[in-house]
């Protein structure tokens, strides 16, 4: 239960850095501590594989290409909500207020069911869970669900296609 | 034992502060980010009632959202750089071009 405090502080406190950080170097780095305390979360949670492709695919892989964006492109964010040309009705315009206003909903619904109790556990079967490991993943993915695996090698496949043909010099 | 509410509560607080960051920040970079910050949280919460339910085919859907997640990253990061170098710049309200 601590640890789960620690780590959920963390992943907090890593998101608002994210959003209400200067620079993008910045926000990537919130960003990569935020996977990290998921990870952590999800061998909290029994799934250790999910925890070791968290930090290879999310953390290793994505952050990394954030990385080298914001670096070939660099930052360039020196004003932003804070436009002092704007006052503060126009800078709340309708987006913003409904993303607020359902953002407060979700947390608001989330935190009465929480309250009164609403929100109890049930209980499932622990045999086929198997603690989430590779192995039981393996078993379930290899025979289950076999024809989603095989379709993400294809999107990956495509993904690379794209990829690549974007990153061509003009002619 | 931690119960499984209080990952549902972290995994919207995180999707909550994802969705306010698309819409506030104005650098494209930092609302892609953003963006997989809300994927983050939906996969914490299937990986949260995978484990509530002891079911395993929430785990599987999380490794699907993360492949997808990759490839979209992967794809959304070249065109951004393509935009970015064509506009020269970063912020989102100038690739206006579509508007009407």
């Amino acid at each position: 239960m601590v640890l789960f405090i620690i780590f959920s502080l963390i992943a907090v406190v890593a998101a608002i850095g994210v959003v209400v950080s200067r620079k993008p170097v910045y926000s990537a780095l919130f960003l990569l501590v935020n996977f990290g305390t998921l990870a952590a979360l999800y061998i909290m949670l029994e799934a250790q594989f999910l925890a070791a492709v968290q930090v290879i695919v999310y953390a290793g892989a994505i952050v990394v290409l954030f990385l080298f964006v914001v670096m070939l492109i660099g930052g360039g964010e020196l004003t932003d909500i804070r436009d002092p040309n704007k006052t503060l009705a126009q800078r709340l315009n309708w987006a913003r207020l409904v993303a607020i206003v359902l953002a407060g909903l979700l947390l608001g619904a989330l935190a009465w069911g929480f309250i009164t109790g609403s929100l109890n556990p049930l209980q499932g079967s622990e045999a086929a869970f198997d603690q989430g490991s590779g192995q039981a993943i393996g078993n379930v993915l290899y025979t289950d669900y076999l024809l989603p695996f095989e379709l993400t090698s294809v999107l990956l496949l495509v993904g690379m296609i794209g990829a690549v043909v974007l990153a061509r010099p003009p002619e | 034992m931690v119960p499984t509410t209080y990952y549902l509560i972290l995994s919207a607080v995180l999707f909550s502060i994802g969705a306010l960051g698309v819409v506030f920040r104005r650098n494209v970079l930092i609302i892609f980010m953003c963006v997989e910050m809300m994927l983050n949280a939906v996969n914490l919460t299937f990986a949260a009632l995978a484990r509530h339910f002891l079911d395993l085919n929430g785990q599987i859907f999380v490794l699907m959202a993360m492949v997808v997640a990759a490839a979209e990253v992967a794809v959304g990061l070249a065109i951004l750089m393509k935009v970015i170098r064509n506009k020269d710049t970063t912020n989102v309200q100038d690739i206006n071009l579509l508007k009407g």
